[in-house]
């Protein structure tokens, strides 16, 4: 091959990719280079932003227990949505597996269903059914005497883990059923043949065979709740901030753009530590799974 | 009395019959396969013995016990399956040591259980790898030993070489045939390949949509197939039409230019059936002409086209000089090595 070939050869694949890079670069590398950026400059009631390098937002950030508050909030609804899902997810799946063919495509549908669906109209859902004495389901137990004062579920944490566990629900069941599929048909054969009960083989066969899959749904869930911003929004409103409407409120209401910037760039270098070091841990952990 | 019995088994699923009246006995120790086409229900018969699916007629006795009555995992039969259906999750020495556990036995003897089960299917020294780590004959290795260290009453084995290149499938028959007649567990084998089937078993039980076919030994299935589905299905074969002329004395068994002397019992049109290695070329007999000539090494393949249509012959190679393409031939047998049966 003549030297000028050689050449065209070693610069093909980059003119291949060459438009989706570019917008790769252009719609979120220099965003978030500049989010972070931001981050970092001054801003007054009266001067706006002005484009020096200081500290004073993040300074503000790690000192003041009002962002700590937000933040440990953050990660807590994030972390119980996820176990929530897990927990129910992880046996809707196994159950939807183990349906016959019609029915699993129905039930299929039903879980995946409300993808198609906005969050925001599935979040007000919940609030048509639970918000104060208007709410559905506490109009009718309240007639019905089973209760005097309304559910508490509008502003409350319990409220936004519920919401974001039914949002969230298809990701963690869609990431078991994954993992399920590449289950031996014949493996649960094998192991009632040697003598295990249902309880054992769901144990020690199936469960640690599915928990990769439960655990990049729990990634999946996790990253998504952390920053979700709608269900937050209208379940916990201006009275339980989470980072991401603290940083809208920032952006948008007190109009302090570096420091809903500081809040964002925090936001997301807390979620890529977390993902990337529990992918790695899971890796490690079930490589032979994997294989 | 017979170990293993199954009496008029049938199974059905909604209107479809997959299996229908199967009855078999099957001695201790013995080495039976069911062999037959896909479809053929030959393991729907092993999942009805081991439990995974109930049969809709018919009783299944294990030592004069209705096996039907016990769970699947009360049954103690050691069963490998066709994908190995090993646990990935686990070392090939926890995969071997998970039936043992299931039935308390205690550390120390398991550990030697398992290490000895390894051995004797000859993966000393391979405790601690993951099956994903392992060839498909080593993967095959482990599902054996775990289904044997169980003791199992019967060895149920699902296809189990199927998925292995055919040097090692011929390794693992004569290592399987070895550890069988060592351990003298009773074992049944599902098989679509006539060769395992052949290499592997006292009996053979074969079948096709549903029905037994056959049960006889190797040799009994070979030489004397019972109906054409069997004598197809094992080996080659040729059908020619013949007839038997009972006006003349003595009457004549006549294909094309060939005859011999008539077999008692039918008249009319027939169906002969010969096996090619047993077709030779002679001065005499059905004329043919030569169409294809393949050498294989120890023997050479003849296809031709004769009077009654075509015919495969199958001459070992002795080093005599062999007819070439093209060249008009006689084909000709001795009678005792044909079948006769009504005319299809």
């Amino acid at each position: 091959m003549s030297a000028s070939a050689e050449e065209r050869n070693a610069r093909t694949p980059w003119v291949l990719t060459a438009p989706a890079l570019m917008l790769f670069v252009g719609v979120l590398l220099i965003p978030l280079a500049m989010t972070v950026m931001l981050s970092f400059h001054d801003w007054g009631q009266y001067k706006g932003i002005e484009p020096v390098f200081i500290l004073k937002n993040w300074h503000e950030i790690v000192t003041d227990p009002y962002y700590a508050e937000m933040f440990g909030r953050t990660f807590r609804i994030a972390i119980l949505t996820t176990l929530l899902t897990a927990v129910l997810g992880a046996p809707e799946a196994y159950i939807l597996n183990r349906m016959s063919g019609c029915w699993k495509s129905v039930f299929l549908l039903v879980i995946l269903g409300p993808l198609l669906i906005s969050v925001v109209a599935r979040t007000l859902g919940w609030a048509l059914l639970f918000g104060g004495n208007n709410g559905l389901v506490n109009k009718l137990l309240m007639s019905a005497g089973v209760i005097r004062a309304p559910i508490p579920f509008m502003f409350t944490e319990t409220g936004m883990v519920v919401a974001l566990a039914h949002v969230m629900m298809p990701f963690m069941v869609l990431s078991v059923w994954a993992a399920l599929q590449r289950l031996d048909p014949q493996i649960e054969n094998a192991a009632l043949s040697l003598g295990a009960g249902p309880v054992t083989i769901i144990r020690r066969i199936i469960m640690p065979q599915i928990m990769p899959g439960v655990l990049s749904g729990a990634i999946i869930v996790f990253s998504l709740s952390a920053s979700a911003f709608a269900t937050p929004a209208i379940i916990g409103g201006r009275r339980l901030k989470v980072a991401a409407t603290l940083a809208y409120d920032e952006f948008l209401n007190t109009l302090n753009w570096p420091l809903g910037a500081a809040v964002a760039t925090l936001l997301l270098a807390a979620l890529v530590l977390i993902v990337v070091g529990s992918n790695a841990l899971i890796e490690r952990r079930y490589a032979e799974v994997f294989r | 009395m017979a170990y293993l019995e199954l009496e008029g088994v049938a199974k059905q699923f909604g209107a479809q019959t997959v299996v229908d009246d199967f009855s078999l006995a099957v001695g201790k120790g013995e080495f039976i396969s069911f062999l037959g086409p896909s479809g053929c229900g030959k393991t729907t018969t092993l999942q009805m013995i081991a439990g995974f699916l109930d049969p809709t007629r018919g009783a299944i006795r294990l030592e004069g016990k209705d096996l039907t009555a016990i769970h699947p995992a009360k049954r103690g039969l050691g069963i490998v399956f066709q994908s190995y259906a090993l646990f990935p999750h686990m070392t090939a020495a926890e995969n071997v040591a998970f039936g043992l556990e299931m039935r308390n036995v205690p550390r120390g003897e398991r550990t030697e259980r398992v290490r000895a089960a390894l051995a004797m299917v000859g993966l000393a020294g391979y405790e601690e790898r993951h099956p994903r780590r392992m060839s498909g004959g080593q993967q095959q290795r482990v599902a054996l030993a775990r289904a044997l260290v169980i003791k199992p009453s019967v060895l149920l084995l699902d296809e189990p070489l199927s998925n292995l290149d055919a040097k090692l499938r011929e390794e693992m028959q004569i290592e399987l045939r070895q550890i069988q007649r060592t351990i003298g567990t009773t074992t049944i084998l599902v098989t679509h390949d006539q060769n395992e089937a052949m290499s592997l078993s006292d009996r053979i039980v074969v079948m096709s949509q549903g029905r037994i076919e056959q049960i006889g030994t190797p040799q009994e299935t070979y030489e004397k197939p019972a109906s054409a589905f069997v004598s197809q299905f094992l080996g080659k074969t040729n059908d020619f039409a013949a007839t038997i002329d009972r006006t003349s004395a003595p009457a004549r068994l006549i294909a094309g230019s060939w005859s011999a002397p008539a077999p008692a019992g039918r008249s009319g049109a027939v169906t002969i059936s010969i096996r090619p290695e047993r077709i030779d070329f002679g001065d005499a007999g059905l004329s043919a002409k030569i169409v294809t000539r393949i050498f294989q090494g120890n023997h050479w393949l003849f296809q031709c086209e004769s009077e009654c249509g075509p015919a495969t012959v199958i001459r070992q190679n002795d080093g005599q000089s062999q007819p070439v393409e093209g060249e008009a031939v006689h084909l000709t047998w001795r009678p005792e090595d044909m079948g006769v049966r009504g005319a299809a």
